[in-house]
């Protein structure tokens, strides 16, 4: 008789609830993300607007010479300005895979015949785009303002400034929704992640352009519905109380996100499914 | 063949109750009718399920899986209705796809256990559960591989170890053996044959090869145009009692062929100018020989064999 028979045992130990997959699945995801070099590097790049303003803050609380630089409400709308750049290039980094290459890899109908439901995948495949743009976005704009409570010696800041708080959540919450919703829609579409990348890409610099270009010639703002991009910077005006920088109404600038959002939603419940039928 | 071990499903369903049960099953894709009001009872143990391409196999377990949904009849798994407890019912089931299926980027035994944390197992056990099944399945020593980069009798093994990684009590592989070479194929039935009979667990294979499914199950299911053919223990599915033989006739294969289907033989598979006449009784070869020579017909070969599934598979389907 062997000591330790090596054949199939079955399992007595404990099973989580169903419900809980999603985790699994944004876990894995970053793990896996976190585990790559060029991505560390952009990371800590995405880092480095945090720096600047943290010195800049540093030198406004200590040197009365330059107190110019002391930070205002528009400071911290300025600097999720600048993530915006560092959002789109993880957003393509990370998100472009996230399903094109499980379709790749027929790995849906893996996912799927597990107790997981569709939406339970869609959500931890979002935890991990979600995660990683508010690691650049939101976390380090929160930072700032405990940098500058920190600098300043004092709660007066914040204190005449509290609309920061809220204003910087839902700003930043608008930003990686918009960016992670879009990507994974578009991720659904196709099986090859570097046709995703350049969709959304494009997806994004058209619309820019075209924005621009009939802005040009019809000298109206308000078509600043025609690009996601800008509208959501006509939101974050509104939302850190600065003047609008377009005619564009509020109401069709949260049309423009939320409908973008929507959209996406059902692009990914029709598409993120363990049988594809060719009809 | 050794008697099933009792599964241990806790499902608290009568002993000897179907596992799977359908009624009135219709499954339609577009305009193609991929399953045809299906009834159909699986005992447990191991059940083949039997058809060729395009018969309708693979369109049920993903039915029962709740990948495609009927658009009339019921569906039960473990004795739990599929259109209410889908998620109840993944979680108790194991899945062997018939493609190629795996998550990127992953090596074996990440790939594995990363499954079994999908189904509910605790990372630790998770990973020594991986380990273990990766021994199980004969990829012990290239579980730190990835995935990718393994050959197509290898992905077939994974795909294996990741539907059997939870510990599921009934299983659903769908072609098993597809495109792999003759050893890993007799060691890949030779596993399903252990879990069903000595493992306790309750499995569905889904095959066109009638030898796998003779070789590893004890009841089948014979499709054939999104319909139910025929179904039963394998024994009763072989047929009436009675003997057949391989018939080869010197230059009149073909008046031989019309001969005993006017006399009244079943008579299958003319390949190569040798034909299986079914006799049934026990008649013997007796009445083969008085028709070849009544008729001038010279025998040169004539060998008495088993009914197989074949033969049943044959009658079933309706094919010559």
């Amino acid at each position: 008789m062997p000591i330790h028979d090596q054949g199939y045992q079955r399992y007595v130990g404990d099973r989580a609830r169903t419900g809980a997959a999603w985790q699994v699945i944004a876990r894995a995801g970053i793990r896996t993300v976190l585990a790559e070099r060029r991505f560390l590097a952009l990371l800590l790049l995405a880092w480095a607007p945090f720096l600047v303003r943290a010195v800049q803050v540093y030198v406004a609380a200590n040197y009365s010479q330059a107190s110019f630089l002391q930070p205002k409400g528009e400071t911290f709308r300025e600097f999720l300005e600048t993530q915006a750049v560092f959002v789109f290039f993880i957003t393509i980094y990370v998100g472009a895979g996230l399903i094109a290459s499980d379709r790749r890899a027929n790995a849906l109908q893996l996912y799927l015949a597990k107790p997981l439901s569709r939406w339970e995948y869609v959500a931890g495949k979002m935890a991990v785009l979600l995660t990683l743009l508010v690691s650049v976005t939101f976390l380090p704009a929160m930072m700032l303002l405990v940098v500058q409570i920190g600098f300043a010696g004092s709660f007066t800041f914040i204190a005449n400034n509290i609309y920061l708080l809220p204003a910087i959540t839902l700003y930043s919450l608008l930003q990686v929704l918009l960016a992670s919703s879009t990507m994974l829609a578009l991720s659904s579409l196709s099986k090859s992640s570097r046709f995703v990348g350049v969709m959304y890409a494009g997806l994004i610099f058209f619309t820019g352009a075209l924005f621009q270009a009939v802005r040009g010639i019809t000298g109206q703002s308000w078509l600043a519905w025609l690009s996601p991009t800008d509208a959501l910077e006509q939101l974050g005006d509104a939302i850190f109380r600065l003047p609008l920088r377009y005619d564009l109404p509020l109401w069709a600038a949260v049309g423009v996100v939320v409908g973008l959002i929507v959209a996406s939603g059902v692009v990914l419940e029709r598409r993120v499914r363990a049988v594809e039928v060719v009809s | 063949m050794q008697a099933p071990v009792p599964s241990h499903d806790g499902s608290g369903r009568p002993d000897g109750a179907a596992v799977v049960e359908l009624r009135g099953v219709s499954v339609i894709y577009g305009r193609q009718m991929a399953l045809r009001e299906v009834s159909a009872a699986f005992p447990p143990g191991a059940v083949g399920l039997l058809g060729p391409n395009g018969a309708g196999k693979s369109t049920m377990l993903k039915a029962l899986l709740g990948f495609v949904v009927p658009s009339q009849g019921e569906m039960r798994v473990l004795g739990l209705d599929v259109a209410t407890s889908a998620l109840d019912i993944r979680a108790r089931l194991g899945y062997m796809p018939e493609s190629d299926a795996h998550i990127p980027g992953m090596s074996a035994v990440a790939f594995v256990a990363y499954c079994g944390q999908l189904a509910g197992l605790p990372p630790a056990d998770a990973m020594q559960r991986a380990h273990e099944v990766l021994y199980y399945v004969g990829l012990g020593e290239a579980r730190y591989r990835n995935v990718e980069t393994y050959s197509t009798g290898m992905k077939q093994r994974i795909k294996l170890a990741q539907a059997l990684v939870h510990d599921p009590d009934l299983l659903f592989l769908d072609e098993p053996t597809n495109g792999m070479d003759p050893k890993g194929r007799d060691e890949m039935l030779e596993l399903i044959r252990d879990l069903a009979h000595n493992k306790g667990v309750n499995l569905i294979v889904s095959s066109h090869l009638l030898p796998d499914i003779e070789f590893t199950c004890d009841h089948v299911i014979v499709m054939d145009k999104g319909a139910v053919a025929t179904q039963g223990a394998l024994d009763a599915v072989r047929g009436p009692q009675g003997r057949v033989f391989e018939l080869r006739v010197k230059d009149g294969a073909e008046r031989m062929l019309e001969l005993l289907t006017a006399a009244g033989y079943e008579v299958h598979d003319s390949q190569e100018d040798v034909m299986r006449v079914f006799v049934p009784g026990e008649a013997g070869a007796e009445p083969i020989f008085r028709l070849a020579a009544a008729n001038g017909l010279q025998v040169r070969h004539l060998k008495q064999s088993v009914p197989t599934l074949e033969d049943a598979f044959a009658r079933a389907v309706g094919a010559e």
